[in-house]
């Protein structure tokens, strides 16, 4: 065999290997959407076989329609329980970040607020929710409350968790350079920790939306959570359906955002290995 | 190019004046824990001094101490003259593992120093790209840290402590974690780089070999609390190769070395 036959057939080896590695990739990235539909047509055709009614499990595709005729009703109440999420997350994320360094750098700052925090942590906060109705009203507020209460402490728990993870050794070596403590933080610390606060927003996010929803379930008149509660009392389940839906993407999106930030904000210690 | 930039320049040594220098620290039981008994040592500029030792012997605090990142129990140390409370400006840091930041590229590593010091990033990043073509990564600034070898990470992270072009290079146990014929090509580079640069470093090693073979000067500790048992002054020329271990002199200081650990029963013979 010459020296090109012999390189031409490693060429095929490796385009051959390359190709099935194709393969591989895209039956791998089909899997879910396959299940999905799958799921879903099981739904689509088991729902007449089995002589229900659109009141007992409405069809996939009764839902869809439906989400197109009513959209502006849901569209709107969309809104407002998007806006109490993200408020709420929004103060969750900012003081839980904070309250994380502070107990970080303040040791009776820990002793002091930490044992509270994890004590808070063990109430159902759903149980709060006729309470904060007493408190805040009918209004945002407790709606927008509960979104940062159930919120607020994964970020705290991860964000400590991240900024003690730290190796020592990083400390030292940039003291041996000379740097103060607000270069070793914002040099070291902070991007050290970030994976884990990334980590402790997309956890709050999806919480976020639970609190909010919960809000609107004990006493409201706008948002998808009343929406959804009105419609199964007025026996309309493929509404209650719709709104269920559109929780479930708010949910969703939310938690894709807060990824896109993530990816260009860390860098992934995995990615390059 | 800037000749004051260039990476072969040679460095100006400092020296080192260390005066009965204690450190006890505080267990967790309130018991004290003398890490290191007074120990004085003085180096002058340009010398390359490997301290060898036990582990736990002090010799990774009395680094430490010098390094200003620990506080002293007592004594004095003065570097270039200047009594030392916090890291000195003139002194860079090797540590046993490369610590590199894996969120920063390699060049973006180097020059963290720089950064941290407030210096010009642009003029000393033609100095950090000639580091690297010395410790033969020159195509290798724009990666990741864990697209290196462990050997290669070793290597930026002394090209970081040398980009800081410090009169006083201060290196812990740098090949410790590295496999043997990894460490055997950074200890054969090292000698390299240092002798083109020629400033004054302190080598921390638990090898006898590694001591012998890089420095001027082999300072023997004893186990804790650590303080030091002799004071070798290595005259094998320079540069030294891998034939060089075979000479009788070089045979010769490792035996006075394993002697003293035999005495002092680190090494016990069976």
């Amino acid at each position: 065999m010459t020296h090109t036959e012999i390189s031409d057939q490693k060429h095929q080896e490796r385009r051959q290997r390359r190709k099935r590695r194709n393969v591989r990739l895209l039956v791998e990235s089909l899997a879910a959407p396959t299940v999905a539909i799958i799921v879903l047509a099981l739904w689509q055709f088991g729902v007449p076989l089995l002589g229900l009614s659109a009141f007992i499990l409405p069809t996939p595709l009764q839902i869809v329609e439906r989400i197109g005729t009513d959209y502006r009703l849901l569209l709107n109440n969309t809104l407002v329980t998007l806006v109490e999420t993200l408020a709420g997350f929004a103060i969750a994320a900012v003081g839980g970040v904070i309250t994380a360094f502070a107990i970080f750098y303040s040791r009776l700052f820990e002793r002091a607020v930490y044992p509270l925090l994890v004590a808070m942590q063990t109430i159902p906060k759903v149980a709060l929710a006729p309470l904060l109705v007493l408190y805040l009203g009918y209004d945002f507020a407790p709606k927008c409350f509960l979104a940062f209460l159930l919120a607020y402490f994964p970020v705290v728990i991860a964000t400590v968790v991240g900024l003690k993870a730290l190796d020592k050794g990083m400390v030292d070596l940039v003291r041996s350079m000379g740097a103060n403590e607000w270069q070793t933080f914002i040099k070291i610390r902070l991007p050290a920790a970030l994976p884990n606060i990334f980590g402790g927003l997309k956890v709050a996010v999806s919480l976020a939306v639970i609190g909010a929803v919960i809000g609107e379930y004990v006493a409201a008149e706008r948002g998808l959570g009343y929406l959804q509660l009105q419609a199964s009392s007025q026996f309309d389940t493929t509404l209650s359906f719709a709104s269920l839906i559109i929780i479930a993407a708010i949910g969703v999106v939310t938690f894709w955002a807060i990824e896109l930030v993530e990816r260009r904000a860390v860098f992934q210690r995995e990615a390059a290995k | 190019m800037n000749a004051l930039v260039g990476a072969t320049r040679k460095l100006k040594g400092v020296d080192v004046a260390i005066t009965n220098l204690t450190k006890i620290y505080q267990t967790r039981d309130g018991n004290d824990l003398r890490a290191l008994d007074p120990v004085s040592i003085a180096i002058t500029p340009g010398q390359f001094v490997a301290i060898v030792g036990p582990s736990g012997c002090g010799k990774s605090t009395l680094l430490s101490l010098v390094a200003g990142i620990s506080p002293r129990t007592s004594g004095t140390i003065l570097i270039d003259g200047q009594e030392v409370r916090r890291p000195h400006p003139k002194v860079g840091v090797v540590f046993q593992t490369d610590l590199l930041l894996y969120w920063r590229t390699v060049i973006d590593n180097i020059l963290l120093p720089i950064e941290i010091k407030g210096w010009d990033r642009t003029r000393y990043t033609a100095r950090a790209d000639d580091l690297l073509a010395q410790v033969g990564l020159g195509g290798f600034a724009q990666k990741f840290p864990s697209e290196l070898s462990g050997g290669m990470r070793q290597r930026v992270a002394i090209c970081r402590a040398l980009v800081q072009e410090p009169g006083l290079l201060l290196m812990d146990e740098p090949f410790g974690a590295l496999d043997a014929l990894t460490r055997e090509q950074m200890i054969s580079d090292l000698q390299t780089m240092w002798l083109s640069v020629k400033n004054t470093v302190m080598f921390i090693t638990h090898s006898i070999e590694e001591a012998v073979f890089l420095a001027d000067r082999v300072l023997v500790m004893s186990p804790r609390p650590g303080r030091i048992d002799i004071d070798l002054h290595i005259q094998i020329e320079r540069p030294r190769s891998w034939k060089s271990r075979l000479e009788s002199k070089f045979v010769e200081y490792m035996t006075q070395i394993h002697e003293i650990f035999e005495a002092r029963g680190v090494l016990t013979n069976s």
